[in-house]
């Protein structure tokens, strides 16, 4: 199947079987693996990244579905990597292994585009699908309320691909 | 069931943990750190650097403008080692942090000695090594400006990458003096001067990972992102029953299948933790191959292994615990005569399940085999071992292999084999292509190497003042004859042993076709919840305080008796619970958590654990809630460590302590891999559950800086939470918990 996708603001001409899942157009077609696989089955979100502005898991995924939508991945919050959760996450020195924070990101990014002032129950809610092996989620929650913060004092809160 | 290759990385008893100290006491005094010295020798490596970028040695090089490369030598697997080894290296070398740029080591154990994480070992094997070669290049630097101005070395001094020379007012920096430095012989290590530990900069400070940047950016760092030309997706399916061979499979159908380019059987072999017999399946994209081995039908051997499960070796170890022991491991004064003596006794069955590792980041490699020469991209954490794993099964030599190490989405102690490794390797040399192994998450979950179960029968007794007089374990693990499955042993020594004056322990195996190995505090993990959980019956037993009864515990230590072959140097010696430091962390998370002086309502309690191990002193207090109807709510944790005199990076130590114990309290809640028909039941996130955000509570953490050499913190705080925990849901609801996980229980109370 011939398919224009709009990822991170720039459109990719891919010819791929429209059942192919989303993750893995990402990562060996656009060539953009920040984007991880963790469970296959919409269980872990380590595969999350924004279609049209929300979270959704790109791992169970066929791309078929998002023809016409704007995709927007980790490599697209911000393009030097001074989206407000980025410089909050290095600020706090949240990963450990890491491999689950982009997913983490990504859903962080969509609960401040909505609530610029997250509570802990939203936090709550907008990220207990995000699994973190290594359970740094104590500095997870302070991250999103530190960039919260950070995006009150002007820091980019918009992605590059004009989606929040 | 042979040991796996990685066993002797995780100190463990007997004699391979002699072996182990041994190797670290020479590591630690400096004996073997030649190599180090030697600049980065190998003539390619020499051609691809930039001209004018001199080494001063295998670990550090510093380009004109001042900017240090540092070499990280251990894999990173999220344990913060990546960022650590080179904090140490800068600070001697008297560099300012930012300055440095941090690079990953391959495999090349001629140049780095010891390229491993496991155990909690690089702290305390590399604390003073790594400060050394910090310092021997900081000499060198100091050299060459003292030759430049013709003046003596010990006139000039440094700070922040400049020498300066105070009586002349000269100064230059590291940048204009590397070429020159590289030149000088490199000093002896061992008499070099190491700075007074009050003069640290970087060390006792708060440093954010290296990775962290490209982490939030999304930068190709871990072994799933590794690219090549002509790079294929492999998937390897092997028995669900643990060994099981191939008798025939459907191959024709599912090489026709879209986007499959070969299929074939692998005949491997029957060591759990090497080649396996399976079937390979190379595809363009791994989510062909995942389509394709659902139509891939196999005809399996099962063998005897199918026969095993965990009901089975439930009812067996029952069978056994009316039995004696098959074997004694330890028995000091008279068990018998104390508890025929006692004023009471209390007998309790103990056991907790098999347990999966679960890392985000399934297992896989990158492979490529071209003119007899061997490359893998592997995120490993023993890749010494694999190496020598790849090697023997491959038949070619192990000069013929390079093994480029990338970071890894967490260990835990899953990658200390390499199973994947040599599948990877096979697959990529028989397919003639280079190839991506990637394992679903449901093989991941169901071919690992689970933290054995374990069964314990306990008899403890108490005298009319309330004293600990006896106590009796009878074990039963899983093994043969006397060698134990891996992980499933039990060192003699292990508390209480040595704090009782009556005390047996005896041990009764049964056979294991199931793969078993170290996960995150190997042994302590499931026996700290059974110890310091019988420990808490005791007291109350005793009618004591759990707090006091344990102080009265730690204060009569025997000394240990010398073994049959004692060490050749004392150094050597296995390293054993310190009871004046574990007295100083019990009294600190006592005092922090106001334990035994809170009023507290029926249905909420705090319970108190510790627990040694990996050279980590902890005590830990949990305060948890349930409800009437049984709903248990843990509403917080303290936590009191003595790792030694320095906490070399407090922002990683103390993200290292709340993950583990935050690790802890997703096994006591609801982790168990259960066996049936030799094969594993779960399969994924939804079956075997991972703690959640919302379940992440605060963990207050204290250090208590003691006059001992810095040791590791991956493992040793993960231990105590699990019987804090369940000791804290006694005190709340007078139950006691006595087999996990806890969502097998019914908690309510009335």
């Amino acid at each position: 199947m011939k398919l224009r996708l709009k990822v991170n603001g720039r459109s990719h001409s891919l010819d791929v079987p429209e059942d192919a899942p989303l993750l893995w157009v990402l990562r060996d077609e656009v060539g953009l693996v920040g984007t991880k696989f963790g469970c296959g089955a919409a269980q872990c979100g380590a595969c999350t990244v924004h279609v049209d502005g929300v979270a959704t898991r790109s791992c169970v995924l066929p791309v078929s579905a998002v023809r016409g939508k704007e995709i927007t991945t980790v490599e697209g919050l911000s393009p030097e990597g001074t989206h407000a959760l980025q410089r909050a996450w290095e600020e706090l020195d949240v990963p450990q292994c890491g491999y689950c924070q982009a997913g983490q990101l990504m859903s962080a990014a969509a609960l401040l585009a909505k609530k610029p002032r997250p509570t802990d129950g939203e936090i709550d809610a907008a990220m207990n699908g995000n699994l973190c092996r290594c359970a740094t989620y104590l500095r997870i929650r302070k991250a999103i309320h530190r960039a919260a913060e950070l995006q009150g004092e002007g820091a980019p809160a918009r992605t590059a691909g004009g989606q929040p | 069931m042979t040991a796996p290759s990685g066993q002797g990385v995780v100190p463990a008893a007997g004699v391979s943990r002699r072996g182990f100290l041994r190797v670290s006491a020479l590591a630690g005094g400096g004996l073997l750190l030649s190599s180090y010295l030697e600049p980065l020798g190998a003539a390619e490596d020499q051609a691809a650097r930039p001209a004018g970028d001199p080494a001063l040695n295998a670990f550090v090089r510093i380009t004109p403008d001042g900017v240090v490369t540092i070499v990280a030598k251990n894999p990173e697997i999220g344990q913060g080692v990546k960022t650590m080894l080179p904090m140490l290296i800068a600070e001697e070398l008297d560099v300012e942090w930012k300055s440095v740029r941090v690079e990953q080591a391959p495999l090349d154990t001629v140049r780095f000695q010891a390229q491993r994480a496991g155990g909690s070992t690089a702290t305390p094997i590399n604390w003073l090594p790594m400060r050394r070669v910090g310092a021997a290049g900081r000499a060198m630097l100091v050299a060459a400006a003292a030759q430049k101005w013709g003046v003596p070395a010990a006139e000039c001094e440094t700070s922040k990458g400049v020498v300066h020379h105070r009586r002349t007012g000269r100064s230059l920096g590291y940048g204009e003096l590397a070429s020159a430095a590289a030149a000088l012989p490199a000093p002896d290590l061992i008499s070099v001067k190491l700075k007074d530990p009050r003069e640290f900069q970087i060390i006792g400070t708060r440093v954010g990972g290296v990775d962290n940047h490209s982490i939030v950016t999304g930068k190709p760092l871990y072994g799933i992102d590794v690219k090549l030309p002509g790079l294929r997706y492999a998937t390897f399916v092997k028995c669900p029953v643990f060994g099981g061979k191939v008798k025939s499979a459907n191959l024709a159908e599912v090489k026709a299948l879209p986007g499959v380019r070969q299929v074939f059987v692998v005949e491997g072999g029957s060591a759990l933790n090497e080649l396996l017999p399976g079937v390979a399946i190379i595809a363009d994209r791994f989510w062909q191959a995942r389509r394709a081995r659902e139509v891939l039908r196999v005809t399996w051997e099962e063998g005897a292994t199918a026969q095993q499960g965990s009901a089975r070796f439930a009812a067996r170890a029952a069978e056994l615990f009316q039995e004696k022991p098959q074997r004694s491991l330890r028995r000091d004064g008279d068990p018998d005569a104390a508890l025929a003596a006692a004023a009471r006794v209390v007998r309790a069955d103990y056991a907790y399940p098999f347990i999966a590792h679960a890392p985000l980041e399934p297992q896989n490699c990158t492979a490529r085999f071209h003119d007899g020469k061997l490359e893998i991209w592997a995120p490993a954490q023993t890749p010494e071992a694999g190496r020598a794993l790849v090697a023997k099964t491959l038949g070619i030599p192990e000069g013929a292999i390079r093994i480029n190490l990338t970071r890894a989405g967490g260990g835990f102690g899953r990658r200390l084999n390499n199973d994947y490794m040599v599948e990877a390797a096979w697959i990529a040399r028989q397919s003639g292509v280079p190839v991506k192994l990637l394992w679903t998450r449901e093989e991941d979950m169901q071919h690992d190497f689970y933290r054995p179960a374990g069964f314990h029968s306990l008899t403890g007794a108490v005298d009319g003042s309330g004293k600990l007089t006896a106590w009796r374990d009878h074990f039963v693990s899983f093994g043969e004859g006397e060698k134990f499955a891996p992980g499933a042993d039990l060192a003699p020594g292990e508390f209480p042993a040595r704090f009782i004056p009556n005390f047996a322990l005896g041990v009764s195996v049964m056979p294991l076709g199931v793969p078993t190995g170290a996960l995150r505090a190997p042994r302590s993990n499931g026996l700290a919840f059974v110890f310091q959980s019988f420990i808490d019956e005791m007291a109350h037993a005793a009618g004591k305080d759990p707090l006091q009864f344990r102080r009265e515990l730690l204060a009569h230590p025997a000394p240990e008796p010398a073994p049959a072959a004692p060490p050749a140097d004392a150094a050597a010696r296995p390293p054993v619970l310190d009871e004046a430091r574990m007295l100083g962390v019990l009294e600190l998370v006592a005092e922090k958590s106001a334990f035994g002086k809170r009023a507290l309502p029926r249905g909420t309690g705090m319970g108190l654990a510790f627990h040694y191990s990996h050279r980590g002193h902890f005590a830990e207090v949990v305060l948890a809630s349930v409800t009437q109807a049984g709903a248990l709510k843990v509403e917080k944790v303290w936590v009191a460590g003595d790792v030694g005199s320095v906490i070399i990076n407090p922002s990683a130590a103390e993200n290292q302590v709340q993950g583990a114990v935050l690790d802890g309290i997703a096994q006591a809640l609801g982790q168990e891999i259960t066996i049936d028909g030799g094969r594993t039941e779960q399969s994924n996130f939804h079956d075997f559950p991972l703690l959640r955000l919302t379940q992440a509570v605060p963990v207050e953490v204290h250090f208590r800086k003691t006059d001992f050499p810095p040791t590791g913190l991956g493992e040793p705080a993960l231990p105590p939470v699990i019987p804090a925990l369940c000791n804290a849901i006694f005190a709340a609801t007078g139950k006691r918990v006595r087999s996990l996980p806890l969502s097998k229980h019914d908690l309510a109370w009335s």
